[in-house]
C-alpha cells in the first residue's frame, strides 16, 4: 500500500503535461522519485515556491523552458566509467567487431562525450577505429557542443588517467591530449570517425541500424513503460549479432527483449542480439 | 538504514540479528568509495540470514530481502520497487541516505521505519525529519555506542527521534515494529 498523490504530485504532473502539449518535450515517463527532486532543486535555484508557479513562468518563458531542460537531465559522467566495462569490451567484444569491415557505433545519451572519447581511444589502440564511425547523440544541444569540442576540465585528467590504466589502456594517457590553461584538448584524430548529433530517446525513431549501441546510465531516469519503449528501439536498430552495452547497474531483465540476447562479459552489462 | 564511518561492523551486528522470517524489506545505504566492487554484499552475507543484494534498476521491493545501494548511485524508492540515479551527490554522498529516506517517506508514509547508525558527517538527518514528518518511525543508534557519534548526534539534535538505542538493541525493535 501507497500513499495518496500530494499535491505536490498533482502540480508535477500538470507541469510535464504542459511541457509536452506546449514544447513537446516529453518527461511523463520518467523515474517518478528522482524527477521529483530535481525539479524541487529547480525550483530552489529559479527562487519559486510552487511547482505551480514553475508552470507559469516556463509557460511564458522560453529561456526558463531552457534551464528546465538542463536541469531534468543528468550529466553525470567521466572517461573509462567503470573501467571493468571497458576491459571486458576490449576483450570480448572488439574480437566479434574485427570480423566486420565496417563498423557503426551508436553511443545513445552521450552527455559531455567524455566516454565517447574513451571508446575512440580504445578503438584506436585495437587497430579498428579507422573501420569505425560512432553516432552520438543526446536531447541536449548545450552538452554536445561540449562533446563536439573535446575539450574537458584539466583538473579531472589525473582521476580519468587511473580510469584508464584500469581500463586496460596501452599508452600513456597524456599522449591523448594537449594541456592548455584549465584544459585538456584531445587529439584530433580521435573525432575524425565521430558524428554528434541531436536525438530524444522517448519521442525520436531508429535512424541507422548498428553493431553495437551503447547506452550507459540513462535508461535508469526511465519509468519501466519508457524503457521497455527504449529497448524496442535499440532491438530494431540492432544488426544480427549486434552488441548493447548498458550501466553497471542496469539489465534486459523485465524487458520485452530479454531472451533476444546472450551476456557476453559476466556482469559486465554487455549482451549479443542473437539473431 | 544509514550507515557511514564505522558501519560495516554496526550494520554485522544489527543485520546478523534479524531472523530468517523477518518480514519486511530493508533497504541500505553505507557510503563507500565510488569505485567499490560488489564485495559488501558477499561480506555481509556471511553472517546474515536474509538474502542480500545490491540494488539493480527498478528492482522489485520484496519482504526478507536487505538491499544495498550500489556505490556512486543514488537508490530512491518508487511505489513496490527502486529506481536508481546518478545525480549530483547530496551532502556530499552518492549514495545518500536523505535521498533514500526522503523518497521512502514520499511513497509509503507511516509505514517507513528510519534508521540512522555511526558516521561522521550530517547525511540522514533531513531523510530522517521528512521521514517523521510523513509519520513514520524514526530511530538513531545511541552516539555512545557508535564507532563515530556525529551521524546519530546529527540525527537527535535536528529530529525528534523514537527511539535511541543501544547498537544491540535495534535489531530486537524492528522485530518488535515489523511483527504485528
Amino acid at each position: 500500500m501507497t500513499t495518496a498523490p500530494t499535491l505536490e504530485d498533482i502540480e508535477v504532473q500538470l507541469l510535464l503535461e504542459a511541457v509536452h502539449r506546449y514544447y513537446g518535450y516529453d518527461f511523463r515517463n520518467y523515474a517518478a522519485s528522482s524527477l521529483k527532486r530535481r525539479v524541487r532543486n529547480f525550483m530552489q535555484n529559479e527562487g519559486l515556491h510552487t511547482v505551480s508557479a514553475l508552470q507559469e513562468r516556463i509557460l511564458h518563458d522560453r529561456a526558463c523552458l531552457d534551464r528546465l531542460l538542463l536541469g531534468l537531465t543528468v550529466n553525470t559522467t567521466s572517461m573509462f566509467r567503470d573501467p571493468s566495462f571497458y576491459t571486458a569490451f576490449r576483450e570480448q567484444a572488439v574480437p566479434l567487431l574485427r570480423t566486420y569491415p565496417f563498423i557503426r557505433i551508436w553511443h545513445a545519451g552521450c552527455s559531455t562525450g567524455q566516454e565517447v572519447y574513451s571508446m575512440a581511444i580504445l578503438l584506436q589502440e585495437e587497430g579498428i577505429y579507422h573501420r569505425c564511425r560512432i553516432y552520438a547523440t543526446d536531447t541536449n544541444e548545450q552538452v554536445l557542443q561540449t562533446a563536439r569540442s573535446g575539450i574537458f576540465p584539466l583538473d579531472r585528467m589525473q582521476e580519468y588517467t587511473q580510469l584508464y590504466l584500469k581500463a586496460g589502456g596501452k599508452r600513456s594517457f597524456s599522449e591523448y591530449y594537449t594541456a592548455d590553461h584549465q584544459n585538456a584538448i584531445f587529439r584530433s584524430s580521435l573525432k575524425e570517425h565521430l558524428v554528434f548529433a541531436q536525438h530524444n530517446l522517448v519521442t525520436d525513431r531508429s535512424f541507422n541500424e548498428f553493431n553495437v549501441i551503447l547506452c550507459r546510465n540513462v535508461l535508469i531516469y526511465f519509468n519501466h513503460t519508457l524503457q521497455q519503449q527504449v529497448h524496442q528501439l535499440f532491438y530494431n536498430s540492432l544488426c544480427k549479432f549486434g552488441i548493447l552495452g548498458l550501466g553497471k547497474q542496469e539489465s534486459i531483465r523485465f524487458t520485452p527483449h530479454e531472451t533476444d540476447y546472450e551476456e557476453i562479459a559476466k556482469g559486465q552489462k554487455l549482451y549479443r542480439r542473437r539473431n | 538504514m544509514g550507515t557511514s564511518l564505522g558501519g560495516l561492523s554496526a550494520l554485522r551486528t544489527v543485520l546478523g540479528s534479524l531472523p530468517g522470517h523477518f518480514p519486511a524489506p530493508i533497504a541500505i545505504v553505507q557510503h563507500r568509495h565510488k569505485e567499490s566492487d560488489h564485495t559488501l554484499p558477499c561480506f555481509l552475507q556471511q553472517f546474515v540470514s536474509l538474502p542480500i543484494r545490491e540494488v539493480e534498476d527498478k528492482d522489485e521491493i520484496q519482504p526478507g530481502w536487505i538491499y544495498l545501494a550500489p556505490a556512486d548511485y543514488h537508490l530512491l524508492v518508487e511505489a513496490g520497487h527502486f529506481s536508481l540515479s546518478t545525480d549530483d551527490p547530496v551532502s556530499y554522498a552518492r549514495p545518500s541516505i536523505d535521498v533514500l529516506f526522503e523518497s521512502a517517506a514520499e511513497v509509503y508514509g507511516s509505514q517507513v521505519v528510519g534508521v540512522v547508525m555511526t558516521g561522521a558527517n550530517q547525511d540522514g538527518s533531513r531523510g530522517l525529519s521528512k521521514l517523521k514528518a510523513n509519520g513514520g518511525v524514526a530511530i538513531v543508534q545511541d552516539p555512545r555506542t557508535a564507532d563515530s557519534p556525529v551521524m546519530p548526534e546529527a540525527a537527535i539534535a535536528s529530529v525528534s527521534v523514537n527511539w535511541i538505542l543501544p547498537l544491540d538493541q535495534i535489531a530486537p525493535c524492528l522485530i518488535r515494529l515489523c511483527n504485528p
